[in-house]
């Protein structure tokens, strides 16, 4: 965690970038500034390359073009990503063999750790109060699938803070949660955000963490369409953000071909949605 | 004469006990990563790797290491590359292994071919003092790795995308634990057999999956199974004058069915319990809600209700609402006025 005022250095600076899977372009030409302690949401309909752009801060897509610097660094180039805490899109996180939360939540800290150091006590100490901060403290030695739908992404959310990160990158952390779930969430995002923690969250409801984000970015068909604040995002999204395009009414642009990022090199556990 | 009184039987009872507990400690990763045949198709190509120790009077043991070793290299390359080719070029590779290990046999002077068997399959007699050394040092190194690195394998295997998101080296990580595959099954190459170690290493896991609660429960207690299964099958392959390989496997799948049946059995006794819980509830004259007098008490993601010093969790079913005990009371009221709802 930063110390740092919210109008320090930007966390992250996109310049004329074009983010893609392979060579295939998905976001094209994003010119874009957070500065550090922002929290920001991501937002655009299925495809739109929202969770591209936010692949692309994370090392995940490619940069095709332009520049994409984190944390001060190119995103390629950036040594420590343990600064970069990361929550993926995943309905379920039992794999094939039990793991307890304390498990689970240990990876994260990993990150911040060379490659042969184990976790010290300060470590363990870390992943505690991460999971503490998720509200699931008497849960700690639990399997995970024990958990309900909502826990294990609260879970997942633990594991992103046990590093302690400056930058936190949320894909869809609301969706399939039920209200109450949704509503710890907001709580911890919003602590998170109150030590200069800097979040930006790909999202398609902005209803749930409406109290915790301030400033929305719209992508649409790969562009920013609308960079601002949250309240009048609204206004600037597409008809068919939150629904199909109706046949009429679907833009000139919109072509059928487009690339998604469901058509990238994407691996197990990684959904679009 | 006793089993330990012939050289032979020493020496493959210590084998059996090596792999028993190293194969487990791999298998249990590649489970996690679902990657359950990668030993399967390490062992085909380690047999080229035995041909060629036959044909050129080396010991097979080091050069099947060195060819299950590049093989394991190559699998990780191709599947780094991440294209749809690299199923097919696995499937090459593999059924490679095993036609070349066929042909260079056949080759080999004197009939050597009808020794196919034993490396395939195991075989109690024939591993030699020399193996003893060799197996012992990769043994050795293999479970020195896993202490070492266990938890950054466990977090590639769990979570790739999330592993190489936060910069753990994820190739370097898949690379490891392909190698330690590939020693794994050079290690079983004797007692269990080339086509048969990659059950060693995923029915231990399977069986320990339904009983531990954590990861590393997992691997502790596939390692406590996979010894015993080894030891008392490669005993059994004595007595019986069975393959020792084949032995070991199917007492191994003996304990998954048993296991399997246990859990199987104990849950529908919880499931039985908890519908004759839900039929005393049913008759329960009210649905518990803000106004119903009973405290509310949150848990977790839900609210329970205190009853009578208990607690109630309304479990919504397409049957309706009944109510799930969730123990005894948390806050203030002693829980002494009974269980009854």
């Amino acid at each position: 965690m930063t110390d740092s005022p919210p109008t320090g250095p930007a966390a992250v600076r996109l310049r004329h970038a074009t983010i893609g899977y392979g060579d295939v372009a998905v976001v094209r030409d994003v010119d874009l500034t957070v500065g550090t302690g922002e929290a920001v949401a991501v937002l655009g309909s299925n495809g739109s390359g929202k969770t591209t752009l936010a692949r692309g801060l994370l090392g995940l897509a490619n940069v095709l073009g332009g520049e994409v610097d984190v944390l001060g660094a190119p995103v390629g180039g950036l040594r420590e990503r343990g600064r970069v805490g990361y929550v993926p899109q995943r309905h379920s996180i039992s794999g094939a063999v039990p793991a307890t939360v304390r498990e689970v939540v240990g990876v994260g800290r990993l990150a911040r750790l060379g490659l042969l150091r184990r976790l010290r006590p300060a470590d363990r100490t870390a992943v505690t109060e991460a999971v503490a901060a998720v509200g699931l403290a008497d849960r700690l030695d639990d399997p995970v699938a024990s958990l309900s739908g909502g826990q294990q992404r609260r879970v997942l959310v633990a594991r992103a803070l046990a590093a302690d990160p400056e930058l936190l990158i949320m894909d869809e952390p609301t969706a399939g949660v039920d209200a109450a779930n949704q509503e710890a969430l907001a709580g911890v995002l919003a602590r998170i955000s109150a030590t200069g923690t800097t979040l930006i969250v790909v999202t398609h409801e902005t209803a749930p963490l409406a109290g915790v984000l301030s400033r929305a970015i719209v992508v649409d068909h790969g562009l920013v369409a609308y960079d601002g604040p949250l309240e009048q995002a609204a206004a600037h999204e597409e008809p068919g953000l939150h629904h199909h395009h109706p046949p009429g009414r679907r833009p000139s642009g919109y072509r059928q071909d487009q690339p998604t990022v469901t058509t990238g090199p994407r691996r197990r556990g990684d959904e679009e949605h | 004469m006793g089993i330990l009184d012939y050289d032979f039987m020493q020496r493959a009872l210590l084998a059996s006990l090596m792999v028993g507990l190293v194969a487990p400690a791999v298998g249990v990763f590649l489970v996690q990563r679902r990657l359950s045949l990668l030993g399967d198709g390490l062992g085909h190509v380690a047999l080229t790797g035995v041909a060629v120790g036959v044909l050129t009077a080396n010991s097979p043991v080091w050069t099947a290491l060195v060819a299950a070793v590049l093989g394991a290299a190559v699998i990780e390359l191709v599947r780094a590359r991440g294209r749809t080719s690299g199923d097919v070029a696995l499937a090459v590779l593999f059924y490679g292994g095993i036609a070349g290990g066929v042909v260079l046999l056949g080759l080999a002077p004197r009939g050597q071919a009808t020794n196919l068997d034993a490396y395939l399959f195991g075989a109690i007699t024939t591993t030699s003092p020399q193996d003893v050394g060799v197996f012992a040092v990769i043994a050795v190194v293999v479970l020195a790795t896993v202490a070492l690195l266990g938890q950054r394998l466990y977090a590639v295997s769990d979570d790739e995308e999330y592993a190489r998101a936060v910069g753990l080296p994820v190739l370097g990580l898949n690379l490891v634990l392909a190698t330690l595959v590939a020693c794994t099954v050079v290690l079983s190459m004797r007692v269990v057999g080339l086509l048969l170690i990659s059950a060693l290493m995923i029915v231990p896991s399977a069986i320990a999956q339904l009983l531990a609660r954590s990861f590393r429960e997992t691997v502790g207690l596939a390692c406590v199974i996979g010894l015993v299964v080894s030891v008392s099958g490669t005993t059994t392959s004595f007595y019986a004058g069975t393959p020792s390989g084949g032995t070991i496997v199917l007492l191994a799948i003996a304990l998954f069915l048993l296991v399997s049946a246990a859990v199987a059995l104990q849950e529908a006794t919880a499931r039985r319990r908890h519908r004759r819980r839900v039929d005393v509830h049913d008759a329960h004259p009210h649905d518990h809600g803000a106004d119903c007098g009973h405290v509310a008490v949150p848990h977790d993601d839900h609210v329970d209700y205190d009853h009578d010093g208990h607690l109630h969790a309304p479990h919504r079913t397409d049957r309706g609402v009944h109510y799930d005990e969730h123990g005894e009371h948390a806050v203030g009221v002693p829980p002494s006025s009974g269980r009854t709802g």
